[in-house]
């Protein structure tokens, strides 16, 4: 029931929202929706394992099933965490309509804990598409100026990877021995080798566009700087895990031999994706834009390791999947500041933030070193295990992937560098008293980084039973 | 049985109801309770509590799932007389004469449901089309009317000739109207009866992938869909051609399997075509009304995988599917009725003025695009299962679902126009209780959406 409640608090919230005009209160509904849901999956973390299963779909074989296993629990909390800090970071921006706006939010939020939490194929692909139409709305409505067209584009990508995973899904369906769309059904299904790489291909598009793996790249930076800054948060910290997710869940133990068959192709791609990446953030003077590139990378960097196909490596991805979430949602929140106060994005226009602004300076620098992934950052414990991983697979591939640590640095630092320091900039100048919401939120994840960084042993304690059911048989 | 005399017997009380009452709000009524009437006496005989004793010498058979249908086309009419009441009234001088007209589709309709020899199907397919002329030229006054109803006319009479030759092929290879007669096998070596019935299968498919403007028979679509009044065009668009599907399927699930490999192929290019006909035509225009003549067609090749194999996906499928497609279609309709102009431009703005129309609107876009929690997304999902359990192919499948995502553009495109444009939208003063007529419909697709079994556990009861 916990469970249950999860999902039906964001979108009980939402359906109120729609109603209530006034700012203030709707931030609060807001706020209060995404708390409660916070302790309450920090709750469900804490508890063990956790189920939830009612009828649904009798004619199909559907089920309304909800499972947390360590791999949902994760991104369950990631999701959890993400929401009231984006709501408590961003609460002083101008949005109009901002009911509408909180309220479209919250409908992703269940969405994606749908996504995660699901545990029947249908009920899968159902919250997978829930999850895309609210950040449609929202992007096209609040975005920048080419945002139609740009939505439009992450949309239809999306939506055609979707499409071609629901054929995988048929496809897997209709060789279930009981007809059913349970997970352990779907892990039981009775395909012929040739039908498995058939399957294999068709979920992995879906994936591969939604992390999104090169060359399938192309609708995000765009997204990224178009949306409101508050749904590029949702998108890269969580939205981009869903495709490692279902890889995780699906992929991997569904169709092994055909994952195995296919990690040299894909773990190049991952590569070749993350020093294109990395390359073109270096060039980058748009904050927004160079961060959505750091991004791509960091990603490319977790679907190598995923593809790698070792234990290690998977470790490393289930740890890194919530650090870069905390990370990249710390960086955002740092632009959006600076380009509400400042109104640029431009990196040559800013400078000396730590002169204006102390605090915000040392939390970029703690962020800047947490994307590089810094010992005592909690990046550094998720990346040293995937270049662990990637080594085992392949020392060259692993030599490659490794430039981007150097990439990384190069384009982190030199953010930190134009942003932070030297002389205070005319822009810069118009940094007016801090956003003491925002500041506290960034200063809340920053404990969380550090902590997670210095002690991750609670986070190998949640996902071993997930490393378990895929490397252990 | 009982559907088919009552409506009948309904169409000739409504010709006389014109004659008597002057008020056509009043003749919006008496239809609604004489559909209320026919939904009841349907219902009785789907339940098996009553059914008008008659011997049809077994050229008719009353099915769960025929009778289930004709409850369902009942009910969309229904639905549709109520939301569109006012509309039809402002049609012509007496809106009794269009109540009796879709009195005899429905009669046509029952019969098409429950065909069980190739002569009632063509006698079903005649009383439903022949009011389809009139409905069409109904403005009398306005040219691209006339011209519509000629031209529908004309090429509907040239697909009969079609359909009755193709019958008297049938007939002559195996003597027999009756569908249930066992196919020609072709290990008894009739050489030349063979070649009939295929020949014969082949014009009446042709004929029906006209009827429903398969490609490459669906030129007059766009035109007559077009040119008919916008309120007959909703009733086309989806009551007849469902109707028409239903019968489709039913004939071909029975009958069509004789032309073994050479009929996958057939059915394959038709559906094929009309999945690129329509969606790729659907992207270029600029009229909304055109734009969902074109979709009609889209949606058309769809719901032919159902075609391929008579699995429970495919008739549970294509129940649902038309379920889900018409109601989405009729509140569409519904709006642009409203409009002043039918331009995609038209509906800029819209979420401003009228944000509940506008996010109606969106609900019936999402379900005719396939968005899961809208009925359009079951019904998709239930045509592809259909189509891979057949085991067809995969690459088909494939290649419908690359056109699904082609129709999310010109969708979309009219959901852009509403929310993300400005600009002042050319509507109607719309009424309040409009709006709530329109809300059920919405609430429909959800409900599709959510729980489709709720639609389709009749169907084995």
């Amino acid at each position: 029931m916990v469970l249950l409640s999860i999902l039906s608090i964001p979108f009980i919230a939402a359906i109120i929202l729609l109603f209530v005009k006034p700012e203030k209160i709707a931030n609060n509904v807001a706020v209060a929706a995404s708390a409660i849901t916070l302790a309450l999956s920090i709750y469900i973390a804490c508890k063990g394992a956790a189920n939830f299963d009612a009828s649904w779909m009798l004619s199909l074989n559907a089920r309304f099933t909800l499972t947390a296993d360590g791999l949902s629990k994760i991104l369950m909390l990631l999701t959890s965490i993400s929401f009231p800090a984006i709501f408590i970071a961003t609460s002083k921006n101008q949005v109009k309509n901002r009911h509408q706006f909180l309220s479209l939010m919250l409908f992703a939020q269940t969405g994606l804990l749908g996504v995660f939490l699901a545990g029947d194929a249908l009920l899968f692909y159902f919250f997978w598409e829930l999850a895309l139409i609210p950040v449609y709305f929202l992007c096209s409505i609040w975005g920048g100026e080419k945002r139609v067209a740009v939505t439009f584009k992450f949309f239809i990508y999306t939506f055609l990877g979707s499409l071609f995973m629901l054929i995988g899904i048929i496809l897997v369906y209709t060789h279930t021995s009981d007809q059913s769309f349970a997970y352990a059904s779907f892990k039981a299904a009775n395909l012929t080798s040739h039908q498995k790489i058939t399957a294999f291909a068709l979920f992995f598009t879906a994936f591969a566009i939604k992390m999104p793996i090169f060359p399938l790249h192309t609708w995000q930076p765009d997204a990224y700087e178009q949306s409101p800054t508050a749904v590029t948060m949702v998108l890269s910290a969580v939205m981009v895990k869903m495709g490692l997710y279902g890889v995780i869940r699906w992929l991997m133990p569904l169709f092994p031999d055909a994952f195995s068959a296919h990690s040299n192709f894909v773990v190049i791609l991952s590569v070749i994706g993350i020093l294109y990446a990395s390359f073109i953030a270096i060039r980058q003077d748009d904050m927004k834009r160079l961060i959505a590139y750091s991004s791509i990378a960091h990603i490319g960097l977790m679907s190598a390791a995923l593809f790698a196909n070792n234990e290690i490596g998977t470790q490393g991805v289930l740890i890194q999947l919530f650090s870069h979430g905390v990370n990249v949602l710390g960086l955002w929140i740092i632009a959006d500041i600076i380009e509400q106060q400042t109104g640029t994005r431009s990196l040559k226009e800013m400078g000396g933030l730590a002169k204006q602004n102390p605090t915000l300076g040392i939390l970029l620098v703690g962020f800047a070193f947490a994307n590089i992934a810094l010992p005592l950052t909690n990046a550094f414990v998720g990346e040293f295990l995937m270049f662990n991983s990637l080594f085992q697979f392949n020392p060259w591939i692993a030599a490659a992937a490794g430039v981007s640590v150097v990439l990384a640095a190069i384009y982190t630092l030199n953010m930190v560098q134009k942003c932070a320091y030297g002389e205070v900039s005319e822009k810069m100048n118009k940094m007016q008293a801090p956003n003491m919401p925002a500041q506290f939120v960034l200063i809340v994840l920053f404990i969380v980084v550090i902590i997670s960084g210095v002690y991750p042993a609670p986070f190998f304690d949640l996902t071993a039973d997930t490393l378990q059911q895929l490397f252990i048989k | 049985m009982n559907a088919i005399i009552a409506s009948a017997l309904l169409g000739v009380l409504m010709m006389f109801a014109s004659w008597i009452f002057d008020n056509e709000k009043t003749h919006t009524r008496i239809a609604l309770a004489g559909l209320l009437a026919l939904i009841v006496a349907n219902v009785l005989q789907l339940n098996g509590v009553y059914t008008v004793p008659l011997d049809t010498k077994g050229m008719l058979s009353f099915t769960q799932f025929g009778l289930y249908v004709n409850t369902i086309l009942f009910i969309l009419t229904f639905l549709y007389v109520w939301l569109n009441g006012d509309e039809i009234a402002k049609i012509g001088n007496h809106a009794a004469d269009f109540y009796a007209l879709f009195f005899f589709i429905l009669c046509g309709a029952s019969i098409l449901t429950s065909f069980n020899n190739l002569l009632m199907l063509f006698i079903g397919i005649e009383i439903l089309s022949i009011p389809l002329y009139i409905l069409t030229g109904a403005d009398k006054k306005n040219l691209n009317s006339n011209e519509a109803a000629l031209k529908y006319f004309l090429m509907g009479s040239f697909s009969t000739g079609i359909f009755l030759l193709g019958i008297t092929f049938i007939y002559g290879a195996t003597g027999t109207f009756q569908i249930t007669t066992p196919i020609l096998n072709p290990a008894t070596g009739m050489v030349k009866e063979q070649l009939m019935h295929s020949a014969g299968l082949i014009l009446i498919f042709v004929s029906f992938n006209f009827k429903v403007s398969a490609a490459p028979f669906h030129f007059w679509t766009p035109d007559v869909y077009d040119g008919a009044p916008t309120v007959f065009t909703s009733f086309m668009a989806t009551i007849v051609k469902a109707t028409a599907i239903i019968a489709f399927v039913v004939l071909f699930h029975s009958q069509f399997k004789a032309l073994g490999y050479a009929w996958d192929l057939l059915l394959t290019f038709v559906l094929m075509a009309t999945l690129f006909v329509g969606n790729i035509t659907a992207v270029f225009q600029r009229s909304v009304k055109r734009m969902l003549a074109y979709s009609s067609i889209a949606q058309v090749g769809f719901m032919l995988f159902a075609l391929y194999g008579a699995t429970s996906f495919a008739t549970e499928g294509i129940l649902l599917y038309i379920m889900a497609y018409s109601v989405a279609s009729i509140g569409l309709f519904g709006v642009l009725i409203k409009m002043k102009e039918y331009s995609f431009e038209a509906f800029n703005g819209l979420a401003k003025k009228e944000p509940l129309l506008a996010a109606m609107t969106t609900v019936f876009l999402l379900s005719l695009a396939g968005i899961p929690l809208t009925g359009g997304f079951f019904a998709k999902y239930y045509m592809l299962n259909a189509a891979v359990q057949s085991g067809i192919g995969l690459w088909l499948v494939v290649v419908a679902i690359l056109f699904a995502a082609i129709s999310v553009y010109y969708y979309f495109k009219l959901i852009q126009a509403m929310y993300f444009a400005e600009g002042e939208p050319a509507i109607y003063e719309v009424a309040q209780g409009y709006k709530y007529k329109l809300l059920v419909f919405a609430v429909l697709i959800l409900a599709l959406g959510i729980l489709p079994n709720l639609f389709l556990s009749y169907l084995y009861f």
